[in-house]
């Protein structure tokens, strides 16, 4: 059965076997897929596996952004002089996901499709203000990253299409990350935040937060951008944009946390990032 | 499907299913039993393998992902003259207790002393932050490869697989 698995090295071909066989599940890292493939036990569907697609990896310039190829993998992201220039947020979100083996493996498409609420690229993406590139064979198409995430776990990837990069805007001034897990490394986050702003003169601009593990998708927290956008820098507007965000978020209960800590926690940190 | 790699330096071809676990084919299919199941998760790394050269995990690498790669676990690690050297200096150093998490750590740590000319604690913490000890003997573990790394002739791997300094060692 030389049909039933493909490793496709194009993505012409890759989205060909796609049409053909709607059922058929991409993967790449397979860091998360392969837990929940093999803890279902039903039979397995076709698998396309998309990491010897070319076009798909690799980080290039993009105007003044990036454009970041679904599979560049965490490890990547780290090593890639163009991100570690301009976008140190997304660097130091790479480096907190899982251990050296998850980062090796682990893609930044694979992230954003996975739709976790709890991935931790997607708070720095919102934050960000990033937008996906999806190709199907009509043709491709961008999606603001913001409305890429439209409900728990779910993408608006359609029928017959395949994420096939991520594209990054010019860099903001400032950047911030901040992650809480049970352990430093290798632990799923509690509470993830990224931060991007202008400073501008003492006040701050263009801001965006980004927050992971508080509500069923990744959120942007409108209402402490909104606290924050045009007020002075300092304690007294990092204090209200804390209490803005603990209002706005809807954490749950779960076998990693409570809504109660994730709430308290998500302001502490709100406060400590603007205040760094 | 059938897929054609490299395993600890010979070329090995295996039939399987697309989805099958790196960790079983080790273990079942050639039998190389270091190679531990942990979690089976992607949380404890005790099944860490090194593919292509760098450190990936054997549960999370599925059969159809393997064609052409270059894998290289413990067993072959010890098949090199300072790859047991440093095995024994590690078990020598009370690296090692009960031995579950030891293969994902020496290849972890392997790989971590091959790219390092000077290493330091917080970069051997960083390299093992996906290896779980659950002995908790992480002081004699870190003390172990910090003592590695101040050796002449400390474990060296290839950077690259085809590396012609690491088939040499291979064939010593």
């Amino acid at each position: 059965m030389m049909t039933s698995q493909s490793s496709p090295r194009t993505l012409e071909e890759a989205l060909r076997r796609l049409s053909e066989d709607p059922a058929c599940i991409p993967i790449a890292g397979c860091t998360d897929w392969m837990i929940g493939a093999r803890s279902s036990g039903f039979e397995i569907p076709p698998l396309l596996d998309l990491l010897r697609v070319e076009e798909l990896r690799g980080i290039r310039s993009d105007g003044d952004g990036l454009r970041i190829g679904a599979t560049t993998t965490f490890s990547d992201l780290q090593q890639d002089e163009l991100v570690r220039k301009s976008y140190p947020v997304l660097v130091q979100a790479a480096g907190e996901v899982g251990g050296r083996q998850i980062q090796n493996r682990a893609t930044l498409g694979g992230n954003v499709v996975n739709a976790s609420p709890a991935g931790d690229s997607l708070p720095v993406l919102l934050a960000l203000d990033a937008e996906v590139e999806v190709a199907s064979l009509e043709g491709r198409r961008r999606i603001p990253f913001r409305d890429f995430h439209t409900a728990y776990r779910r993408t608006a990837l359609g029928e017959g299409e395949l994420l096939t990069a991520v594209i990054l805007p010019p860099a903001p001034g400032f950047q911030s990350f901040r992650k809480v897990g049970t352990r430093q490394a290798q632990a799923i986050s509690k509470v993830v935040v990224a931060i991007c702003a202008e400073n501008q003169e003492g006040r701050w601009a263009s801001v965006r937060i980004g927050a992971g593990s508080v509500a069923a998708t990744p959120i942007r927290l409108r209402a402490a951008e909104a606290v924050l956008e045009g007020s002075a820098v300092g304690k007294a507007t990092a204090e209200a944009a804390a209490d803005a965000a603990r209002g706005e978020a809807h954490p749950i209960d779960d076998l990693r946390s409570t809504a109660r800590y994730r709430s308290w926690v998500l302001g502490r940190v709100v406060r400590r990032m603007l205040l760094s | 499907m059938r897929v054609a790699f490299t395993l600890n330096g010979r070329p090995v071809e295996v039939e399987g299913q697309g989805d099958e676990r790196l960790l079983d084919l080790l273990r079942r299919h050639f039998r190389l039993t270091g190679t531990k199941e942990g979690c089976g998760e992607g949380e404890c790394g005790a099944c860490t393998v090194l593919m292509d050269g760098a450190a990936v995990l054997s549960c999370l690498t599925p059969l159809v992902q393997l064609d052409g790669r270059e894998l290289f676990t413990v067993e072959g690690l010890e098949a090199t003259t300072r790859g047991s050297q440093f095995l024994e200096r590690f078990a020598a150093g009370g690296g090692t207790q009960c031995g579950a998490c030891t293969p994902g750590i020496v290849l972890s740590a392997a790989r971590y002393l091959s790219e390092t000319p000077v290493v330091d604690r917080n970069g051997i913490r960083r390299a093992l932050a996906g290896n779980i000890c659950r002995c908790t003997g992480y002081e004699a573990i870190v003390k172990a490869i910090e003592a590695e790394g101040g050796r002449k002739d400390r474990v060296q791997l290839a950077l690259h697989p085809s590396d012609p300094e690491l088939t040499e060692e291979r064939e010593s």
